[in-house]
């Protein structure tokens, strides 16, 4: 590697936004999947969500890298947004932006801020309680029940959609993943430098991703919503 | 036909500069934009007053000096055309035209329309050539035949005019369009490639340090670029920027 | 009055550029370092000298008014670079090359000159290809070739419409790596406006930052001026907004003469002039007729109804077609040099029969290839009685193919789609075959002041062949001025440093600031392009494409007339010592004022044709080359330099006599 450092760069640096990026949307389509299961089936649900939150794999080595991974990604889009700002230090008095870019392409801080806000809330959904549970009431077993009844894992996602706004939340934050990955996913491949032959093909199965994936997770919620 | 020109005056680098408001009566719709902008200065000769300054040249779209941004674009609203080749006819009777300077930081205004793009040429004298003597003692031309794909898409890097309507249309103010052009131009031929590593880092990092911005892949130069230049060879350097740091020694 | 001494090596003419070289001085590269040379224009010729003179350990101060060497006019070149490689085998040698630029110039430029230029243009080529010049290509990998203007082989390199720009930016790619070596020193946005003398020696000039308008001293033992030709003077031309004559003319009244400025080359296929708004003129490259059949209506009443939008050219069927090139010159046709298809057009307009609201012009029809185009595709794809339609779309694509970017360039300047309706054309003013006089070591009559490329008069004599203005501009910036100029500079290497604080230098630049601040304390009510459009105008009417005695007698006293109004009248807004174009203009437009008058004079003097030169008063008459430019050897075979004796009235000519032993004179047939 290069003595300047591989992260001091505006190339390397989109880079290393890429690669996260990269990271973060193979993350999301296996999200995906684990959760559709639950639109078929409690008990897969429930054993791959254990799978996932017990072991030890998972939870000591991916579930860092996955931390690493998204913090990484939002702290770089900010610094690099920072300089972009700073690159034009007096405005325009009339900018026609849209002539030439699209919407996506010139808002990804503002989808992903929407996206990071989403996070906290999904976190303090799903993720602290978790935490609680395994850590604090140190139950691994992801079993346990609340007056017979499970609460665990399917019980706790279908608990969860109940609350309507809740599902407006996050259906207006998966349309907002939505846009970040219709510029994003495509984008992510030019700064590796990848744009040959093959990249009509790819762009349209990044509309693809980019439409399916968060629409997947808003089925997901619009289902647990009205059939429990 | 009549038009209403909001034209950013500027004194001076130092000056802070504002929007001027003129009006000119009788334009007609075959004037180019720069002809109308010479009957505004003739206009204002007239009235006494100081004329706008603006770059301009060869007003044929291949010198590049042409630097305004009309109507909130580089180059104005027609497509695959510097300022120069840009017609009245785009524009209707009545219309308000915002005519500004290129903006970025690492185009300071000299003065009104006229920015300094020496950024540009810093980038280019960083690597932005191959290092071969002008004696002519150099092996026979076809001694290393091209491939004509090769040879032709280095030469649609080449025709960038370093206008500098990349840089003014992203929104990040980056000038990855025109420095991965030349990296581009080099890397497809046998001559370019021996130098090429050094070439891309060092045409990077003084893109860098002139200021501009990340490159965020909004497509926007590309698009506003009067030579069409490819976003291709944005993604060919960030790949040779790659290879390049990964295997440098330095 | 002493003799121009051309300094032409002896020798036979395929030897003189070797032995020349062989036998001059050469500085060693220790002194270089400490040798200053100046280098005014940083276009094909300034460039690639500057480039050049660096590498070899000089240390190089070059300027150029643009904000980057690379914005340098030779950019626009479109078409292509000629060169003796005989690639294609079609027989082409430097003899060839050498042959054909002589007759293309009419005889009237200097043999030994000419034999260097064709003899190092394969070297251009070469040097070229390292530099990472995108040359057209075939499949096979190896470079194109086409065939230009009137010549029987296929020598012209080039990189699809824009030959120029990807030269320029090699020569100036080349100038980019000893910029970063420090090897050059660069100043944008400089305008020269004086020549320093130190007794007798060009020893540095005055140039104005056009940022901050400070006037600065800068000293060299050597000055090359490449500042490109003088189009300009006629207002409109295919020329750059800022292409001056400035540099030169500065030299010039410093005692440097000036060639031929008469020479002018007037190209054929530009787009016609629109209203009185014009700026400039667009050139479409002329490798257009190589397809385009030029022709205007043979009826008044077409052309009548034509102008009033009655009828349009493709109403007009065949027979009452005037296809007045085909007709006058049957060998040739449409592909006869440029000079004889501009006046071929002039003529045509002079009668009444232009096409436009103007009058002047002509049209390019392509309806014919597209035809011929469609049906030969047609018939190699096998398709079997195509349609008329079906031919034409076959056609266009071709025709897209091959010039496309050309016909969008015309339709988006025009808003006509030059593939349903002809182009209209008329010839504009292009390039300036004379210039300053140089010897044969391009060095002017100031020792130690050098021009190169345009700027000089040297190659192209009356007329320039297309694609050989590139290849002069870069053989005298890369191969011959960086050894010619050692010769000088070798007396110079215990010069030392030159000061900028002599009493020359104070001298030069006070000059300037007079000049500078008469123009900004006039109290004028006009503005500088006021005057040279009346300028322009003049120069356009009598002293353009067909000249007489009555029309330049009368040009010489309305030019004394504008030039006299100009001091008195013109106004410049603004203050002198800030970015101010308008100074800038005016500056130009002061030397052109004079420049003008001493064009009309050499074109009086000159009464025959020749090249570019067109005297109406010197026509043939009878036989089958009536009306055609009559050259007269006998008493014109000979370069006529200008001396300054303080006003363009009063100019002394010296006469450089031409002799020809290689090349036998003849006449210009393309009948």
């Amino acid at each position: 590697m290069s003595k300047s450092g591989l992260l001091k760069s505006t190339v390397a640096r989109k880079v290393a936004m890429a690669l996260s990026a990269f990271f973060l949307m193979f993350f999301l389509l296996q999200h995906l999947i684990i959760n559709m299961t639950s639109v078929f089936s409690a008990g897969i649900f429930n054993e791959l969500s254990h799978f996932m939150g017990a072991n030890f794999i998972v939870q000591y080595l991916l579930q860092p890298v996955l931390i690493f991974g998204v913090v990484f990604h939002f702290v770089m889009g900010f610094i690099l947004e920072i300089r972009n700002r700073g690159a034009r230090d007096v405005r325009y008095v009339k900018y026609n932006g849209g002539a030439s870019a699209t919407w996506m392409s010139r808002n990804m801080i503002w989808s992903g801020l929407v996206i990071l806000a989403f996070m906290g809330l999904h976190f303090y959904d799903f993720w602290i309680p978790e935490l609680k549970v395994k850590f604090i009431e140190g139950d691994w077993t992801g079993a346990l029940t609340k007056g017979g009844e499970p609460i665990r894992y399917f019980d706790h996602l279908t608990h969860k959609f109940v609350n309507p706004i809740r599902i407006a939340i996050y259906c207006i934050s998966f349309v907002f993943l939505s846009l970040h990955l219709l510029h994003g996913f495509n984008s992510a491949f030019q700064s590796v430098g990848a744009n040959n032959k093959y990249t009509k093909g790819l762009q349209k199965f990044g509309v693809a991703y980019a439409v399916l994936v968060p629409a997947g997770f808003i089925f997901i919620a619009l289902f647990h919503h009205f059939n429990h | 036909m009549k038009v209403t020109l909001k034209v950013w005056r500027q004194k001076s680098a130092s000056d802070k500069g504002k929007i001027e408001t003129y009006q000119l009566a009788e334009v007609s719709e075959h004037m180019s934009f720069l002809e109308m902008m010479d009957v505004l200065n003739e206009q204002l000769i007239t009235e006494g007053k100081i004329p706008v300054a603006f770059d301009h040249d060869c007003r044929e779209g291949i010198c590049g000096s042409c630097s305004m941004h009309i109507n909130g674009e580089p180059h104005g609203p027609d497509r695959g055309v510097t300022t120069c080749q840009l017609h009245m006819r785009m524009f209707k009777d009545g219309d308000t035209i915002y005519i500004e300077p290129f903006r970025a930081k690492g185009f300071p205004v000299i003065k009104d329309l006229v920015v300094d793009r020496s950024a540009f040429d810093r980038i280019q004298h960083a690597g932005g050539f191959i290092s071969v003597p002008t004696s002519g003692n150099t092996q026979d031309a076809n001694s290393i035949p091209i491939p004509k794909a090769d040879a032709d898409k280095a030469f649609d890097a080449a025709t960038c005019i370093g206008c500098g309507a990349c840089v003014a249309a992203c929104k990040n103010a980056s000038a990855m369009l025109f420095v991965s052009a030349k990296v581009s131009q080099f890397s497809l031929l046998p001559q370019g490639k021996i130098e090429a590593k050094r070439r891309v880092l060092q045409m990077v990092e003084q893109m860098d340090k002139e200021g501009f911005g990340n490159c965020s892949n909004t497509g926007a130069c590309e698009a506003e670029c009067p030579k069409g230049i490819s976003l291709e060879n944005i993604a060919r350097m960030n790949r040779e920027y790659l290879k390049a740091s990964a295997s440098s020694s330095e | 009055m002493a003799t121009l001494d051309a300094k032409i090596p002896e020798g036979p003419i395929k030897d003189k550029w070797t032995n020349h070289k062989n036998h001059i001085n050469l500085v060693n590269p220790a002194n270089k370092r400490s040798i200053d040379i100046i280098v005014v224009g940083t276009g094909l010729a300034g460039g690639s000298a500057a480039a050049s003179l660096a590498e070899m350990g000089y240390s190089v101060k070059a300027f150029c008014f643009q904000d980057s060497p690379r914005r340098a006019h030779s950019i626009a070149a479109q078409g292509g670079i000629n060169a003796a490689k005989n690639y294609q085998n079609d027989g082409d040698s430097i003899f060839r090359l050498f042959y054909d630029t002589v007759k293309g110039g009419d005889y009237r430029s200097r043999e030994a000159n000419v034999y260097r230029l064709a003899e190092v243009s394969g070297n251009i080529i070469d040097q070229c290809v390292a530099q990472g010049v995108p040359f057209a290509r075939e499949y096979g990998g190896l470079l194109d070739n086409r065939s230009f203007g009137g010549v029987l082989v296929s020598r012209t390199f080039y990189a699809k419409g824009q030959t120029g720009q990807q030269l320029l930016l090699g020569a100036y790619s080349a100038m980019n790596r000893q910029i970063g070596k420090g090897k050059i020193k660069m100043y944008n946005r400089h305008e020269m406006l004086e020549l320093v003398k130190v007794e007798g020696k060009a020893r540095g000039i005055i140039a104005r930052d056009l940022v901050t308008g400070k006037l600065e001293r800068h000293s060299a033992h050597a000055v090359v001026i490449a500042s490109g030709g003088y189009g300009n003077v006629f207002y409109l031309s295919t020329n750059a907004m800022g292409s001056n004559v400035t540099a030169a003319w500065r030299v010039h009244k410093k005692g440097a003469y000036f060639a031929n400025p008469c020479y002018t080359q007037i190209h054929p296929t530009c787009i016609p002039r629109s209203g009185d708004y014009q700026s400039k003129l667009t050139l479409m490259s002329e490798s257009l007729r190589n397809d385009g059949r030029i022709w205007v209506p043979a009826k008044k009443e077409d052309v009548m109804a034509i102008r009033e939008g009655k009828m349009n050219a493709v109403d007009i069927p065949a027979e009452n077609r005037d296809y007045f090139l085909e007709r006058r010159y049957p060998a040739f046709g449409n592909l006869v040099p440029r000079d004889v298809a501009s006046r071929a057009a002039k003529e045509r307009c002079d009668a009444g029969f232009g096409v436009n609201k103007t009058g002047e012009a002509v049209y390019l029809d392509f309806a014919s290839a597209i035809h011929r185009y469609g049906s030969e595709k047609a018939m190699i794809s096998g398709e079997e009685n195509p349609s008329e339609s079906r031919i034409k779309e076959l056609g266009e694509a071709v025709i897209e193919s091959k010039y496309g970017n050309l016909f969008q360039m015309y339709e988006k300047i025009t808003d006509f789609n030059p593939y349903k309706t002809p182009m209209m054309i008329y010839p504009a003013v292009h390039y300036t075959m004379g210039g300053i006089w140089v010897d044969y070591n391009l060095m002017t009559t100031i020792p130690g002041c050098y021009a190169a490329g345009e700027a000089n008069f040297s190659d192209h004599g009356a007329n320039r062949l297309g694609a050989s203005a590139l290849m002069q501009g870069l053989a005298d910036g890369y191969f011959v001025l960086p050894y010619t100029i050692g010769d000088y500079l070798s007396d110079d290497i215990r010069t030392g440093e030159i000061s900028t604080e002599t009493t020359e230098f104070v001298e030069a630049e006070n000059a300037v600031k007079k000049r500078v601040d008469g123009f900004m304390n006039n109290k004028g009510s006009k503005s500088v392009d006021h005057f040279h459009k009346l300028l322009g105008k003049v120069m356009w009417d009598k002293v353009g494409m067909a000249r007489n005695e009555k029309g330049l007698k009368e040009a010489i006293e309305e030019i004394r007339q504008i030039r006299a109004d100009f001091h008195k009248d013109v106004m410049i807004p603004g203050e002198p010592y800030e970015m101010n174009m308008e100074l800038e203009k005016a500056l130009r437009v002061e030397d052109f004022l004079e420049l003008g008058e001493l064009f009309a004079k050499d074109a009086l003097d000159r009464t025959e044709s020749c090249g570019g030169h067109f005297r109406e008063e010197s026509t043939e008459v009878g036989g089958p080359q009536d009306g055609e430019a009559k050259r007269d050897d006998e008493n014109f075979a000979y370069v006529a330099a200008w001396e300054w004796t303080g006003d363009p009235s009063n100019s002394v000519v010296h006469k450089e006599q031409l002799t020809f032993n290689d090349i036998e004179l003849k006449q210009r047939s393309y009948k």
